[in-house]
């Protein structure tokens, strides 16, 4: 309603309101269709009774998120104590993909700093090779990592050939394999972002540290750092949030032992096994939970761009 | 005292090569305690490269450099004593004006307190104390080119480095920092090295100007030096204004060399050594130190036409052909018009000179 539409009066001004309301469409219809509708059916379908062969009734219930957070005994009629199932796949949710965004900042920021360095020419190239492993569908990649990191694959065959290992390492089915499977996932989105803004940084302000005494690591901590902060917690959200939610990583690469919330999300769907009010129940939980570590980013990001 | 110690930077045959393209070839110049010194120069003449390299940020690729006798060409920059103030000032937008300020002297091992209070001493001196708490942004291209002269001297340089720092300023202002820089050099006492392609700026500020041409230097001397005696033609052309006229040498006597001009004109030059008689050479002759008359005088006096008068304020300038001959460009005081008579195009006169104004030049 702003701009055009509020000056009113002029015809011209009409017709531009009029015109922008009619582009904007398809984003509305997106927005609608794809975002509000999904999230309202989940909420909604959270707050209802399961059917057992998969499916819903149509009847008000709280039990989905009852069954999440409490623990009514075997027969299901003792007072609510802590359910620690579900925290504790949420909390492991949690850590695995605060470890795999770790990993692709560590990696991902000398990559981008890399990139952004190179000569104007050449960085698209470098931007691009970066992209070609990931169009490879996702299943593959994931299959694939298992391959490589199981006991006898290329990866601990390499180590015992050169010596650095006498018998294999045990990284399938351990958590250090899901974080590897994420890291490997998602490392693009932190290394775009980081590139982005260290592209635009003005190296004129290194120079300046070094011309002031500060050694190269002060100039990284206290100049380059602070300066690219913004792409550095969009690279950590876009890794952060998609890994919450994996489940092929998980599933193919952690095991039994190493469930995560997207594991358990997708088992509530599957099959005549499953329990939809439970997995709607479950998403929303994640969503919120997702929504409050983005608005936390989202002010330390509004931060950092009022200082830059 | 020994003559190094009155030598602040010493640059020994110093040459810069990127890959075939020989940005410096072999520059040689020691820059004295205490002193004003410009590098003045079109842009990629190679100034600001000499410049970084005393800096830090370029490496030298023969040659050496010397800081008070120490040789410094293989220290990385934040292991020299020398500070600078960039071009586009290069201010960290995420700090305070005063945290800018202070952190080289935190860099240099101060407490942050100490830093602080030093901090606060330079910004009283480029008089900007209200706005330490500012952030570079919220300060105009001035105040920000002020903050940036504070930051570079507050870790007292033995030697500061000004790369073009008045180039992003209009002439107003540029005009007033060009006074309180050179204020500043003198109240500190530190060796300042200017860079600039502003050939009035340099005479206005400098104690010796080193003029820099295509990775050669050309000249180096006092600005005085400079303008009333350039040693070769790229000096006589890039500083001030002066009529260049091609000349051949017929004879030379006593340092006073007969130059013709074409079209049957002769004129006293003052000879060099590298130009011997025979040669086609050019000379050079400010438009201040030659005058108008109707009849010639007692010092050198060519006849010619007067094609056009131009107003320029404080002067008028006359272009006048000689018959069958170059034109000059005649550069008259508007203070001194009641002397001097204004004459009409068309008019014929002479345009004369004091022996010695004109001066030969080496190719």
């Amino acid at each position: 309603m702003a701009g055009g539409a509020a000056s009113g009066g002029s015809s011209a001004a009409d017709t531009y309101a009029g015109a922008r309301n009619w582009l904007l469409m398809p984003s509305w219809v997106v927005l609608i269709v794809f975002v509000l509708a999904p999230v309202c059916m989940m909420l909604i379908y959270s707050f209802l009774t399961k059917e057992f062969r998969g499916g819903v009734i149509w009847e008000f219930s709280l039990k989905a998120y009852d069954q999440f957070f409490c623990d009514r005994g075997l027969f299901g009629d003792e007072p609510c104590a802590i359910e620690w199932t579900y925290i504790t796949i949420f909390w492991r949710s949690i850590w695995q993909a605060g470890a795999a965004t770790i990993l692709s900042l560590i990696i991902g920021f000398p990559t981008a700093y890399f990139i952004a360095t190179r000569p104007e020419r050449t960085r698209a190239m470098w931007v691009f090779l970066i992209t070609i492993p990931y169009w490879v569908n996702l299943l593959i990649r994931t299959v694939s990592m298992k391959f490589l990191l199981r006991d006898q694959g290329p990866l601990n065959d390499f180590l015992i050939s050169i010596g650095l290992i006498d018998s294999p390492l045990h990284i399938i089915n351990t958590n250090l394999a899901v974080q590897l499977g994420l890291f490997y996932s998602y490392l693009p989105f932190m290394v775009l972002p980081i590139y982005a803004s260290v592209e635009r940084y003005n190296f004129a302000l290194s120079e300046a540290a070094a011309d002031l005494y500060a050694t190269k690591w002060t100039t990284l901590r206290r100049i380059l750092l602070p300066a690219v902060k913004p792409g550095v917690i969009a690279g950590c959200i876009l890794v952060f949030v998609p890994s919450l939610g994996a489940f092929l990583a998980p599933d193919l690469l952690g095991g039994a032992k190493n469930f995560m919330i997207g594991s358990l999300i997708e088992e509530q769907f599957k099959g005549n096994a499953g329990n939809w009010p439970f997995g709607a129940a479950a998403s929303m939980i994640l969503l919120t939970m997702v929504l409050i570590i983005l608005l936390i980013f989202a002010r330390q990001q509004r931060k950092a761009e009022a200082t830059s | 005292m020994n003559d190094d110690a009155q030598i602040a930077v010493d640059v020994r045959d110093a040459v810069k090569r990127y890959g075939d393209f020989t940005a410096l070839q072999k520059i040689s110049l020691g820059i004295r305690d205490n002193e004003f010194f410009t590098l003045l120069g079109p842009s990629g003449c190679g100034k600001t490269t000499l410049l970084r390299m005393i800096a830090g940020f370029e490496d030298v690729t023969e040659g050496a450099i010397f800081l008070y006798g120490d040789e410094i060409a293989t220290l990385p920059p934040h292991q020299r004593p020398v500070n600078t103030v960039f071009q586009n000032y290069a201010l960290f937008p995420h700090m305070t004006i005063l945290d800018n300020v202070g952190f080289g002297l935190e860099m240099r091992g101060k407490s942050k307190s100490e830093a602080r209070a030093r901090a606060g001493e330079m910004l009283e001196l480029v008089q900007l104390s209200q706005f330490a708490a500012r952030k570079p942004s919220q300060l105009s291209g001035g105040q920000q080119q002020r903050v940036a002269l504070a930051r570079a001297l507050a870790p007292s340089p033995k030697v500061l480095l000004l790369d073009e720092p008045l180039s992003a300023l209009d002439l107003k202002l540029r005009k007033a920092m060009q006074i309180e820089l050179k204020h500043i050099q003198r109240e500190t006492g530190i060796t300042f090295i200017f860079v600039t392609h502003d050939q009035e700026e340099a005479l206005t500020m400098s104690d010796r100007i080193a003029v820099m041409s295509a990775g050669r230097m050309q000249q180096l001397g006092e600005p005085k030096d400079i303008y009333e005696r350039p040693r070769n033609m790229f000096v006589a052309d890039f500083i001030g204004e002066t009529n260049l006229l091609e000349v051949s040498v017929d004879a030379i006597n006593d340092g006073r060399a007969i130059c013709h001009l074409g079209g049957g004109h002769e004129l006293t030059c003052n000879a060099v050594d590298e130009v011997g008689v025979g040669s086609k050479v050019h000379m050079s002759v400010r438009p201040e130190r030659l005058f108008l008359s109707d009849q010639p005088t007692e010092s050198e006096s060519l006849k010619g036409t007067i094609v056009e008068n131009i107003f320029i304020g404080t002067d008028i300038t006359t272009i006048i052909d000689l018959n069958d001959g170059p034109n000059f460009t005649v550069r008259t005081s508007n203070s001194d018009r009641g002397n001097k008579r204004i004459f009409e195009p068309g008019a014929q006169a002479y345009v004369n000179m004091e022996a010695g104004s004109a001066r030969l030049l080496v190719d």
